[in-house]
């Protein structure tokens, strides 16, 4: 087996261990932390993807997946501190 | 080669903020192991593939995303550490000096 | 003027992005990159001609080494305290004060706090930022901030403000 397909199940694995975060957070703000982490682990996995496949575009769903999970983890930390959108 | 050794050493990075992010006792001491390792692994993964494809197409896309990564992470840390104070998440029972408590009322 | 540095920063993103220089693409990324300059610069530069000096550019180098390098060391720190087996943390929130007037410098100098060891920026409130701190080894304001905000102030301050 190739090593840079161990990499890329060792990644997965670990997006996998955010999972457990988001389930047993014991508050809100455990669980956002969690799920902005996972985001930037998911970009890390889309990079060893168009590595492996030799396909460049994966690398596109990355970065669109950067600017969504940025735009997302801003609109719950707004929520969180109790503010309407547009203050 | 190169580019598996820059991609191992970021998935060793990662290693390192996820078992933080279980292991360390309040938010925003997860916070910050989370977003340091998350991040500069996930830049080193994106060197990786730079140096792999090239200065061609997919290898540019790289280096773009990676700046975004980087800001769009630092912003995102700020954001959240601010709502979960906003939000009444108290630090944990180690925390040694608040001088936020005041103001945030 | 500030009109025209959103312009071509949006413009250069979008030919790197696109990576194509036929006529169409050209329209299309000048009109998407002008409808942005014109609706958000008033968010951004107060003071354009900032761009035309070029030695704040070779500062920018500097400063960019210079947060890698800082980088790197707070990937170890964070490795340290994570894998050993006691923990050794000391949280806490401090307050720090500020030395820069723009608000884009202000906004660099919090990303890169967030960058350095062991420091999170949480709030800028009037001229004071406040900062949790993983590990708060001194009770001394002045000693602290030095730590903290001394490393990149005076290349923030030649670059940005």
């Amino acid at each position: 087996m190739d090593l840079l397909e161990i990499l890329l199940y060792i990644q997965i694995a670990l997006s996998a261990s955010c999972l457990f975060r988001i389930i047993r957070g014991p508050s809100i703000a455990d669980r956002m932390v969690a799920i902005d982490i996972f985001g930037v682990l998911v970009v890390g996995i889309c990079a060893i993807l168009s590595i492996i496949s030799e396909r460049g575009f994966i690398l596109d769903i990355g970065i669109a997946w950067v600017m969504l999970s940025f735009i997302g983890t801003l609109t719950l930390a707004k929520y969180l501190s109790g503010k309407k959108l547009n203050e | 080669m190169v580019s598996t050794i820059l991609i191992a050493i970021g998935v060793l990075f990662n290693l390192f903020g996820c078992i933080g992010l279980i292991r360390l006792p309040d938010v925003y001491n997860r916070l910050q192991s989370a977003t340091k390792c998350g991040t500069l692994g996930t830049c080193s993964i994106l060197a990786g593939a730079l140096i792999h494809f090239g200065f061609m197409d997919a290898g540019i896309k790289a280096l773009i995303a990676i700046p975004l990564l980087f800001f769009g992470a630092t912003a995102a840390a700020h954001a959240l550490v601010r709502g979960a104070y906003h939000f009444g998440v108290k630090l944990g029972d180690k925390s040694v000096k608040d001088d936020y408590k005041d103001i945030a009322k | 003027m500030r009109y025209l540095a959103l312009f071509i920063l949006t413009f250069l993103f979008w030919l790197l992005l696109t990576l194509d220089v036929s006529l169409v693409n050209l329209v299309v990324g000048a009109v998407v990159a002008l409808i942005t300059s014109l609706l958000f610069s008033k968010y951004f530069f107060d003071k354009g001609y900032k761009f035309l000096q070029l030695h704040r550019y070779f500062w920018l180098l500097v400063y960019i080494v210079i947060l890698i390098w800082e980088c790197i060391k707070a990937n170890f720190d964070v490795a340290y305290r994570v894998l050993h087996p006691a923990m050794p943390i000391k949280p806490g929130i401090v307050k720090v004060k500020l030395n820069l007037q723009s608000d884009f410098a202000r906004a660099m100098l919090a990303n890169s706090i967030t960058m350095t060891p062991g420091t999170i920026a949480v709030d800028i409130v009037g001229d004071d930022l406040y900062i949790h701190w993983i590990y708060v080894s001194s009770e001394d304001p002045e000693e602290y901030s030095q730590k903290i905000a001394g490393r990149f102030e005076k290349y923030i301050k030649k670059t940005f403000d």
